[in-house]
């Protein structure tokens, strides 16, 4: 292999005149990258709360609906959902409001975008997993709830729920880890974050290697703390007796 | 003559005659050695393999992106076509097998470096920062870097972009053009880098971006494709004149040679006019459009010597 190696290029000062260096890119596009993880994630879980709520609750309406929100956000490929966010809605909605969304920050536009698109692909799957754990409960906890005079909302709130979420704390921990690696994706309708950071350089500096191997470090890096940070709050709400602790 | 001696000339006879015979032997293996030194690089690959992969472009209008069938067309298409039938005739292989191989701005550099690919004639610029990872042979393009913009949005010249949004490709050396602007001239500019030549007119044609800096034979290429040509217009000094070459590994001497030949003959004999002709002054594929894209006097300099100068 005749490949040159050279690990100094990340301190070089970037070739389009702006005071920064290679690193510094990464470094932003690592901060990008996190940013977009954490508000993607809460409007994941709260999304997904809602409809895995919804998909239970004993309302044919409301289970129509999270069906029909699940359907469309789980099967259609996460990339075309970007896609969709990005170029098709400003266009289908009226020429004003759509106008004034193409209007916005370009860097802005692009970080709403894949908040929005990751969320809600994101909360369709928490949807369902919820979904599942609500489901897995056993049939008496709702109704020794409603027998003892709660209404189904504080069955959920205070009898169902709380189980529920410390049931799915394996599938939740995996579903974060997920959409930090799904973040990804954003580079393609142009957020500059961190994998979209590492094929900057390697256009700007032709060094491909030490650009890809100090971005995938910054990702296990990322990956690394969000198991850390899961951890501690299966620690600090578990329950004895329950999830085998 | 005596027996002895006799037997003696028969026997000097015969060693003459071998000797003859190897002279004749080794001066043929000379000759046959002569005839072509030993190949190397990526020559010597292609003839131990049998097979050329070449990397195209499959959206630059009009030198490198798929028609109807989903095969590759357009100039710089036809450029590789000369230089794969040179490389038959050089290597003698009628039956040589041609894998094609789509590549992007971002991934060209890295696939040639790792011989993914052999070659690639697309639209890659000749500078300097690129000349120490590669290549290039003699260019057979020149363009200038200008912008693209809708008539009615008031985009003149580079001055007009302050505190607006453009669109470059990522990766290409406008990029850095205007970037470097962006900075020095305290322009304000917001910079979209998007993946490719068309995901950059989409960005434009649905208004997000007020102006798309491209190499200017790619706007024209570009704006051939949308529904209404006329309401585009390319505009702007240009901020550099660039030369395309085809792109091949460091080093490689007697690939350099090959290239340089096919597109120097190609040049001067009138044989890339012609290709010029068909793609910029005819109407061509998907919709039949002409760019009507006169050839400029720098590339008619270019065509009567050809080089591999950076700069034209």
């Amino acid at each position: 292999m005749s490949y040159k190696w050279n690990w100094g290029v990340l301190l070089d000062p970037v070739v389009t005149g702006e005071n920064a260096t290679y690193l510094e890119w990464i470094v932003h596009g690592f901060f990008i990258t996190l940013g977009l993880t954490l508000c993607a994630w809460t409007l994941a879980l709260v999304v997904g709360t809602v409809f895995g709520v919804m998909r239970t609750w004993p309302n044919r309406f409301g289970q129509a609906i999270g069906t029909a929100y699940v359907s469309i956000f789980r099967n259609v490929p996460l990339i075309v959902q970007f896609f969709v966010w990005y170029f098709v809605v400003p266009e289908i909605l009226p020429a004003a409001i759509g106008d004034w969304i193409k209007g916005v920050k370009p860097n802005v536009q692009f970080f709403v975008v894949s908040v929005l698109a990751l969320g809600m692909y994101t909360g369709s799957r928490i949807c369902e997993q919820l979904r599942a754990g609500i489901q897995a409960l056993p049939r008496g906890q709702r109704q020794a709830g409603l027998a003892m005079g709660f209404s189904t909302a504080q069955t959920y709130g205070h009898v169902m729920l709380p189980q529920v979420f410390r049931h799915i704390m394996p599938p939740l921990t995996s579903e974060f880890l997920i959409i930090s690696k799904n973040s990804a994706i954003a580079s393609t309708i142009g957020l500059l974050e961190l994998s979209r950071q590492a094929q900057q350089l390697v256009d700007f500096t032709a060094q491909p290697y030490e650009s890809f191997i100090v971005v995938t470090l910054a990702y296990v890096l990322l990956n690394f703390l969000i198991l850390r940070f899961m951890a501690w709050i299966n620690n600090r709400i578990s329950l004895p007796g329950l999830m085998g602790h | 003559m005596s027996l002895s001696t006799s037997i003696r000339c028969k026997r000097a006879g015969h060693a003459l005659g071998h000797s003859v015979l190897a002279a004749a032997l080794l001066g043929g293996i000379a000759a046959a050695q002569a005839a072509g030194p030993a190949l190397d690089g990526t020559l010597k690959k292609i003839k131990d393999s049998g097979v050329v992969v070449v990397g195209f472009r499959e959206a630059s209008i009009p030198f490198s992106y798929y028609n109807d069938d989903k095969q590759p067309i357009g100039y710089s298409a036809d450029i590789t076509r000369l230089v794969l039938d040179q490389i038959k005739n050089k290597l003698e292989l009628p039956g040589l097998q041609v894998r094609q191989l789509p590549i992007t701005s971002q991934n060209r550099i890295s696939l040639l470096q790792n011989g993914t690919i052999d070659f690639e004639c697309n639209t890659t610029t000749h500078n300097e920062s690129r000349e120490k990872q590669v290549d290039f042979s003699n260019s057979f393009f020149i363009v200038g870097t200008r912008l693209l913009a809708k008539k009615d949005s008031g985009i003149k010249d580079f001055d007009d972009l302050k505190g607006n949004t453009v669109v470059v490709g990522a990766g290409t050396t406008s990029e850095i053009l205007l970037r470097k602007m962006n900075a020095e001239k305290n322009m304000g500019m917001n910079v979209i880098s998007a993946k490719d030549h068309s995901e950059s007119f989409l960005t434009l044609s649905t208004g997000r971006a007020k102006a798309m800096m491209m190499d200017d034979a790619l706007l024209a290429g570009e704006r051939a494709k949308t529904r209404d040509p006329k309401d585009y217009v390319i505009t702007g000094t240009p901020q550099s004149f660039e030369v395309y070459g085809c792109m091949l590994r460091k080093g490689d001497s007697q690939m350099k040679t090959l290239l340089d030949e096919v597109i120097a003959k190609a040049e001067t004999s009138g044989a890339a006019a012609k290709i010029y002709d068909t793609w910029f002054m005819k109407p061509i594929p998907p919709k039949q459009l002409n760019l009507d894209f006169p050839m400029s006097d720098t590339m008619k300099a270019l065509f009567a010597k050809p080089n591999d100068r950076v700069t034209p």
